[in-house]
C-alpha cells in the first residue's frame, strides 16, 4: 500500500477531502495553516471545486461552514486555538442548532507558545459546547478522524471538534489513504426551524443536546481510538491522551509497557476504560498535551481516594509542551542527559526581514514619537509585533487580533492623547474595522497606522482579504478623508513619513496612515514563480 | 537500523531541503520516517530545527528523546551547539563553520569552534567554500548532507537518487551540482573523521 509522508495538518486535509468535504473555511494561524494550504493545492480538491479560499476571520469562517452544513454538504473550518475564541459564539451555538451536513472544526493548539500568545487547550471548548472531541495520537489517526469525522458529526448531529497540537501539526509520517467518498447532495434540513434559536425553540434544542450526551459517552466508550491496554504491573495505571501516547510508547518500543494504559483520543472521556483502570491500579498517572483536563476530572474536588499524578502535583511541569523526557522522568527511568549547551551560545529570536517595510515605519514613528512621553503605541498580531524588540522597541502591547485600535481608544478615553495603534492589513480586516468605527463615532484622539504589506506574512504570505480596499473601508466607516494618508515606506520617503506622523499625532481626532509596500518575502517568491 | 538526526540552522537557510532528500532516500528503502519541523514565527530569522527519525521499526515519538540523537547536522556553527542536550554518548556532530550573523551579540567564532572541538566526535566543514567550488553557494546544504552521510544508515546511492528526484525539475545542471556537492561533502568527512 502506498504511504504518503504527510504533516499532521496535511493528513487532516487529505482525510477531509477523501471524506467528501465540499468546503474548507479558515483563517491562517500557526500551527493550523497548512491544512487549508494543502487543500488549496490539491488536485482532487481543485477538480471537485471544493471551496478553499481564505475567510476574513475565524468567525466568518465557522459561520460559513455552518451555512454549508445547513445546505446538507460536508464542511470543515480550521483555525489556531485562539481563533476559536473569535469563533466561540458560533461554535457554542452550532452545538445548539446541530448540523445538517457533517461538520468538522479543526483546531490546532500551541502548547509552549512556539508562535502564540497563550497555550489554551481547545478540548475545554469541546466540553463546554458538549460536542464530541477527537484528538489524534499520530498522523494516520489524523487522516482517519478527518475522513470519518463527517459521519460522526452526522451521527451525533453536532459539529465535531478535531484537536491537534503543534508537534503533530508540523511533523511528518507515513499515512495510508482510504477510499475517496462522494460529496453530499444539496438538501435542506428536514425541520425548517432547526437553525432558529429563538428562546422557546432554543430551550428545546438545549434539552436535546443534553439528552444526546449519553450517546456521545457510549460512542467514546466504544471508539476505535480509545482502548485499554493490559499491563502486568498494577502499581501504576497510565492515562495517555492524544500525542502523549506516542511519547509514552517511545520508552517501550518492542516489549509492552509494564503498566496498564488507557489511550484516549475521543471525548467525552471514556468512562468505561477509566473506571476499570481505577479498579485495577494503585495509582494513576495522567499524560496529556495541554492543560490537566482529564487529570482534574480524575482527581475530583476532594483529594482523598486514589493518588492521581500528573501536571497538578508536579510529577510533570504544569505548563509547556510534553516530550518523551518528561515522561521518562515521571516513570523514574534513567536516561543519558546529553551534553550541556555551552555558555557562549546566545538566543536567536526571530526578527523583521532585511528590506521589510515595517522597519521603515518603526524608524519614522520613533522619530516622530520622540516629542512625546513613552508608552503610547498599542500594537497587534503580525510580523510588526517584532517592533517590540530592539532596535525599535516602539510598541507597548500585543494582546489579541484587533486590540491595537480599541486599546488605543480606551487609553485616549482615559486621557492619553495621542494614542497610537499599529496594525497590519490582514489583522485590520480580521478585527480592526469595528474598533475603528467605535473611534470614529466618538472622535477619539487616536492615530491608526495600518502597515499594509499586502499579505498575511507572519503565517507564510497568504492572500489578505483587505487587499486594495483599506483606504475605501476607512472612508466608508467615516474617517475624514483629509486625515487618511498613504505612503510607500522606503528610506527615501523617511522625512515625509516622519512629517506625516507628527502632523497626525498632533491632531485630536481619528487619523489613519497607511504605509503600503508589498512584503519582501512575498515579492521574492512571487518573482521566483514568474521566472 | 535507526538514525535519529537533529537538523539545525537559522530560519531561511533551508534545512528542510536536507530533510526532503533524506526522506526520499528513506522512503525508497521502505523505512519508517518521522520528521518534526519548525514552522511559524521562528522562520523569520530565528533558530530552527527539525527532528528527523528513520528506522526499520515503527517509530512512536515525533520528538527525539534527550541524549539519544545519533547525529546533529547543523548548517551553522552556533546552532550546532544549541541542541547538544539531544546528542548521544556515541553521536556525531557535523557542522558548517560559516557563521550566519543576524544578531548583534553573535559570539566569537573561535570560542564557538573551541566548544565544537571539545566533543569526542565531530566534523567541521566549510560547506560554503566547497559549494562555491562546485558552482553555487546554494548547494551548501547538500555539502552538509554529504558530510553527514557516513553517519546515516542509508545506502549512499539512495541519497544520490533522492537528489535526482528532488532537484530534477530544476534541470540537469542543478542535479549535477548538488550531486557534486554531496560527494565532496562525503569525501571531506571520510578524510577527517
Ligand atoms: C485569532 C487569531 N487568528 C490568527 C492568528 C495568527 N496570526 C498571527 S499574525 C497573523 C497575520 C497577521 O497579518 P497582518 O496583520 O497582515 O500582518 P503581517 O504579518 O503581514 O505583518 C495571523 C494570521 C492569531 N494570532 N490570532
Amino acid at each position: 500500500m502506498q504511504s504518503y509522508l504527510f504533516l499532521g495538518d496535511e493528513a487532516i486535509a487529505q482525510g477531509a477531502i477523501d471524506g467528501g468535504m465540499s468546503g474548507v473555511y479558515a483563517y491562517p494561524g500557526t500551527p493550523s495553516t497548512e491544512i487549508t494550504e494543502f487543500i488549496q493545492e490539491n488536485p482532487l480538491a481543485i477538480e471537485r471545486n471544493i471551496h478553499r479560499k481564505w475567510s476574513a476571520n475565524e468567525k466568518t469562517a465557522l459561520e460559513t461552514a455552518l451555512g454549508m452544513s445547513y445546505a446538507g454538504k460536508r464542511s470543515m473550518s480550521c483555525m489556531k486555538h485562539v481563533g476559536l475564541n473569535v469563533a466561540a459564539d458560533v461554535f457554542m451555538n452550532a452545538a445548539m442548532t446541530g448540523i445538517n451536513g457533517g461538520m468538522i472544526v479543526a483546531v490546532a493548539d500551541d502548547p509552549s507558545m512556539h508562535s502564540s500568545q497563550n497555550e489554551q487547550d481547545s478540548r475545554f471548548y469541546g466540553k463546554f459546547a458538549m460536542v464530541p472531541v477527537l484528538e489524534p495520537s499520530n498522523q494516520q489517526e489524523a487522516y482517519d478522524m478527518a475522513r470519518d469525522g463527517f459521519a460522526l458529526s452526522e451521527l451525533t448531529n453536532v459539529p465535531v471538534l478535531l484537536r491537534i497540537t503543534t508537534r503533530l501539526a508540523h511533523s511528518r509520517a507515513g499515512v495510508v489513504r482510504k477510499e475517496v467518498l462522494p460529496e453530499n447532495a444539496l438538501t435542506l434540513p428536514a425541520d425548517p426551524r432547526q437553525f432558529i434559536l429563538l428562546p422557546a425553540l432554543a430551550r428545546r434544542k438545549y434539552k436535546k443536546l443534553l439528552s444526546s450526551q449519553d450517546l456521545y459517552q457510549e460512542l467514546s466508550n466504544d471508539s476505535i481510538y480509545n482502548r485499554y491496554e493490559e499491563g502486568q504491573d498494577k502499581s501504576l495505571g497510565i492515562v495517555a491522551c492524544g500525542i502523549a501516547y506516542n511519547y509514552l510508547m517511545e520508552h517501550f518500543p518492542t516489549e509492552n509497557c509494564p503498566y496498564p494504559i488507557v489511550k484516549i483520543s475521543q471525548y467525552p472521556i471514556p468512562e468505561n476504560h477509566l473506571k476499570w483502570l481505577r479498579h485495577e491500579c494503585d495509582e494513576i498517572l495522567v499524560l496529556e498535551e495541554g492543560a490537566p483536563m482529564v487529570e482534574e476530572v480524575l482527581k475530583g474536588y476532594f483529594t482523598e481516594g486514589k493518588l492521581v499524578k500528573g501536571r497538578l502535583d508536579g510529577t510533570l511541569p504544569r505548563d509547556g509542551e510534553l516530550n518523551p523526557d518528561w515522561i521518562a522522568k515521571a516513570l523514574g527511568m534513567e536516561q543519558f542527559g546529553g551534553y550541556d549547551i555551552p555558555k557562549v551560545v546566545v538566543s536567536r529570536p526571530p526578527a523583521l526581514c532585511q528590506g521589510c517595510g515595517h522597519q521603515d515605519v518603526f524608524n519614522a514613528m520613533n522619530e516622530a514619537l520622540a516629542d512625546y512621553t513613552k508608552g503610547r503605541v498599542f500594537s497587534d498580531i503580525g510580523c510588526y509585533t517584532l517592533g517590540a524588540l530592539p532596535p525599535y522597541e516602539t510598541i507597548y502591547s500585543c494582546v489579541d487580533m484587533g486590540a491595537s485600535i480599541t486599546m488605543a481608544k480606551g487609553a485616549a478615553d482615559a486621557g492619553l492623547i495621542p494614542s497610537v495603534a499599529v496594525i497590519g492589513d490582514s489583522t485590520f480586516a480580521h478585527s480592526g474595522i469595528t474598533g475603528l468605527l467605535d473611534a470614529v463615532n466618538e472622535k477619539s484622539g487616536i492615530t491608526v497606522v495600518i502597515s499594509d504589506n499586502e499579505s498575511v506574512s507572519m503565517t507564510g504570505g497568504q492572500d489578505s482579504s483587505a487587499f486594495g480596499k483599506i483606504e475605501s473601508i476607512c472612508i466608508g466607516i467615516g474617517v475624514d478623508p483629509a486625515h487618511i494618508h498613504s505612503i510607500v515606506p522606503l528610506k527615501k520617503n523617511h522625512d515625509e513619513m516622519v512629517k506625516m506622523f507628527r502632523e497626525e499625532f498632533a491632531w485630536e481626532g481619528v487619523s489613519v496612515i497607511i504605509p503600503n509596500r508589498e512584503c519582501i518575502q512575498r515579492a521574492t517568491s512571487r518573482k521566483r514563480n514568474i521566472k | 537500523m535507526k538514525s535519529d538526526i537533529i537538523l539545525a540552522g537559522v530560519g531561511g537557510q533551508g534545512i528542510l531541503s536536507i530533510a526532503t532528500v533524506l526522506g526520499e532516500a528513506a522512503l525508497a528503502e521502505n523505512l519508517y520516517i518521522k520528521q518534526a519541523e519548525t514552522h511559524g514565527m521562528s522562520q523569520r530569522g530565528g533558530a530552527v530545527y527539525s527532528h528527523m527519525r528513520i528506522s526499520d521499526q515503527p517509530i512512536f515519538s515525533d520528538l527525539i528523546p534527550g541524549g539519544s540523537a545519533d547525529l546533529i547536522l547543523s548548517v551553522e556553527p552556533m546552532e550546532s551547539l544549541r541542541y547538544l542536550p539531544y546528542l548521544s554518548e556515541t553521536g556525531y556532530l557535523v557542522t558548517n563553520i560559516t557563521p550566519f550573523v543576524n544578531i548583534p551579540e553573535y559570539p566569537d567564532i573561535d570560542q564557538l569552534m573551541g566548544e565544537i572541538r571539545k566533543l569526542p566526535r565531530f566534523i567541521a566543514i566549510d560547506a560554503d567554500a566547497i559549494a562555491k567550488e562546485v558552482g553555487s553557494s546554494r548547494a551548501s546544504n547538500m555539502v552538509m548532507l554529504g558530510a553527514a552521510s557516513p553517519f546515516i544508515d542509508i545506502v549512499f546511492s539512495r541519497i544520490e537518487n533522492g537528489i535526482r528526484t528532488i532537484f530534477s525539475r530544476k534541470g540537469e545542471e542543478v542535479v549535477r551540482m548538488n550531486l557534486d556537492a554531496l560527494r565532496r561533502g562525503r569525501e571531506f568527512a571520510e578524510a577527517n573523521r
